[in-house]
């Protein structure tokens, strides 16, 4: 019988990601997929399996979930406070979610977007090459309590334990962009006030994109509001009537017609994802080819996650179970603290 | 039209992307020359080339920077477009024309009186400028199988709203700056709504599931509420019917 994910409860905004998309910007369908892309690739590393595969991504808070046979789990993303059947787990980290144990997650400690992988992955039918709800577009909708998720085959089930370092990326910092073609709509002194002004993210924002705050004077183009629609993509940082800049995720539409100073880097937009209401965002401008290799170092850096993977060191302060384990005699497997509990 | 001097032109759009712009201002010969270098390059199938697509006067094209570098991609590129009078092409091939069912007003679409004033028409005449105008699809976009039509006659060149309105639904035909886009899903929208359709354009569960093409042709004959309401229970073509384009 297939394994499956039973969801007790779930934050607004669960939904089911991988990798969105590509491929129907001519249809005007954005590519979507998980919000912050680093962790689904981190996921993967940590349960040894395809980064293909989808997780759920959780939003803020997570929810209850138990499985009905024993698999394994990984946490990524925003880190939030994690039990299972009320003992503490680490998070960026591979456990084994026992058969009926009870998996909570609770509100995110910094950051939005939190990733719960499943060894095998969540195994939903494909619509439009993709598991991924595009909610934007309608396209599977956000995961509600009572759900059953199917899983697919877990080729390594036994793997857990592991850990990798965590990227910081959740409270906010600088990031990256390139110029674009609608960057000469900018005086030099505006595109200079830009890269020198600290942005607040405003509470408004989903995974179409997020909107910033700025404490002085918005911005300016020349163009004003009469930008002719154009070819938008997730990135791009729109200065809206307003004056302030909206940075496109990867849900926003396709087209649009306000006029934009530049383009976040890819690698860079987990960063931006992740900030929360209040959290400062910086932006640099850096010439396209050093934005290339900066790119060629993050692809090297994601596809070499599995080499960093590090087991996980138990705090016996958080095994429930401490006494049930033999740590006098000497006689033992030698990895009891690094097994998963309970 | 002569084109601007500053025409055609290239630019890197992000760190994955180019931007291959027919002009800034929307006319027949720059949408056309969009299309048509689209499919040139989907023709050409470069490697490391991922996607391409168009707006209403640029194409666009994403690609690996990783495996592609972007000196190489431009000199390509500048080939392509020296190659031929983009301008001067033709229309894609197996064009449709569709004829899509339209209640006019009503409660169901409640901006068409304030667009006709400020179209300076009568409702009557609003009614049949808009559907006696055989529309074309310009570009795909912003929202899934989302359709920008025009050209709409110059009284037709009336602004955007200042304020967004509420949740326009799916199937909504509204207008401003002489372009009618017909919505695909359910959204806040600074263009008004002045006639509402059955029309589905987006079927995620079907083999098809982007209906119209750029190119394609479109009419919106009126119906009533009630025969649409008819129409809409019968499938999600709202009574829609098309021919191929000879």
């Amino acid at each position: 019988m297939t394994r499956a994910l039973i969801v007790h409860r779930a934050g607004p905004g669960t939904s089911v990601q991988d990798r969105g998309r590509p491929g129907f910007l001519a249809q005007g369908l954005s590519r979507g997929g998980a919000a912050d892309r680093l962790a689904l690739a981190e996921g993967a590393a940590l349960l040894r399996q395809d980064s293909q595969l989808a997780a759920l991504e959780l939003v803020g808070t997570g929810g209850d979930f138990e499985v009905t046979a024993d698999t394994r789990i990984a946490l990524t993303g925003a880190p939030m406070r994690a039990t299972i059947d009320g003992a503490p787990i680490v998070w960026n980290a591979s456990h084994l979610l026992p058969q009926g144990a009870r998996l909570s997650i609770g509100a995110a400690r910094t950051g939005n977007y939190g990733y719960l992988h499943l060894g095998g992955g969540l195994d939903l039918p494909t619509l439009l090459t993709a598991r991924s709800a595009h909610l934007a577009a309608g396209l599977n909708g956000p995961v509600q309590a009572g759900s059953r998720l199917p899983l697919g085959p877990d080729a390594k089930p036994d793997q857990t334990g592991l850990t990798l370092g965590t990227n910081e990326r959740f409270d906010g910092g600088t990031v990256r962009f390139v110029a674009g073609p609608q960057t000469p709509l900018f005086d030099a002194s505006e595109i200079d006030r830009f890269t020198a002004m600290g942005f607040r993210r405003d509470t408004r924002g989903n995974r179409m994109g997020v909107k910033l705050f700025c404490d002085g004077a918005g911005f300016h183009s020349d163009a004003g509001l009469s930008v002719l629609s154009e070819v938008i993509t997730p990135g791009d940082i729109q200065i809206t009537g307003d004056g302030s800049p909206f940075v496109l995720l990867g849900e926003c539409q396709t087209t649009g017609g306000y006029p934009r100073i530049g383009s976040v880097l890819p690698c860079d937009l987990p960063r931006v994802a992740q900030a929360r209401p209040g959290d400062i965002l910086r932006f640099s401008l850096i010439p396209l080819a050093e934005a290339v290799e900066v790119e060629r170092r993050e692809d090297t850096r994601r596809k070499t996650l599995r080499n960093q993977l590090r087991p996980l060191i138990r705090d016996p302060h958080n095994i429930h179970d401490l006494l049930s384990y033999q740590l006098i005699s000497g006689v033992t497997a030698g990895d009891d603290l690094e097994r998963d509990i309970p | 039209m002569v084109p601007h001097s500053n025409w055609p032109r290239i630019s890197t759009l992000g760190v994955d992307g180019f931007l291959i712009s027919f002009g800034d201002r929307l006319s027949e010969p720059a949408n056309r020359a969009a299309l048509a270098f689209r499919a040139a390059l989907d023709h050409a199938d470069w490697a490391g080339v991922e996607e391409t697509s168009t707006s209403l006067t640029s194409a666009y094209l994403r690609f690996d920077p990783l495996a592609q570098d972007h000196a190489a991609l431009q000199t390509r590129l500048d080939g392509l477009l020296a190659a031929d009078d983009w301008y001067k092409a033709e229309l894609p091939g197996g064009r449709r024309l569709w004829r899509i069912p339209t209640v006019y007003g009503t409660d169901l679409a409640p901006q068409l009186g304030e667009a006709a004033q400020a179209a300076g028409l009568t409702v009557e005449q609003a009614i049949a400028s808009i559907s006696e105008t055989q529309v074309r699809v310009q570009a795909i976009g912003f929202a899934p199988g989302q359709p920008y039509l025009g050209e709409l006659a110059d009284c037709w060149d009336i602004p955007r709203q200042t304020t967004l309105s509420d949740n326009v639904p799916q199937g909504a035909l509204v207008v401003a700056i002489r372009q009618l886009v017909l919505f695909s899903v359910t959204t806040p929208t600074g263009w008004r709504h002045i006639a509402q359709t059955g029309f589905r354009l987006f079927r995620p569960d079907t083999d098809t599931p982007f209906t119209l093409r750029p190119g394609d042709e479109v009419l919106f004959p009126p119906t009533t509420p009630e025969r649409l309401a008819n129409m809409k229970a019968d499938g999600p073509d709202g009574g829609a019917t098309s021919e191929v384009l000879t």
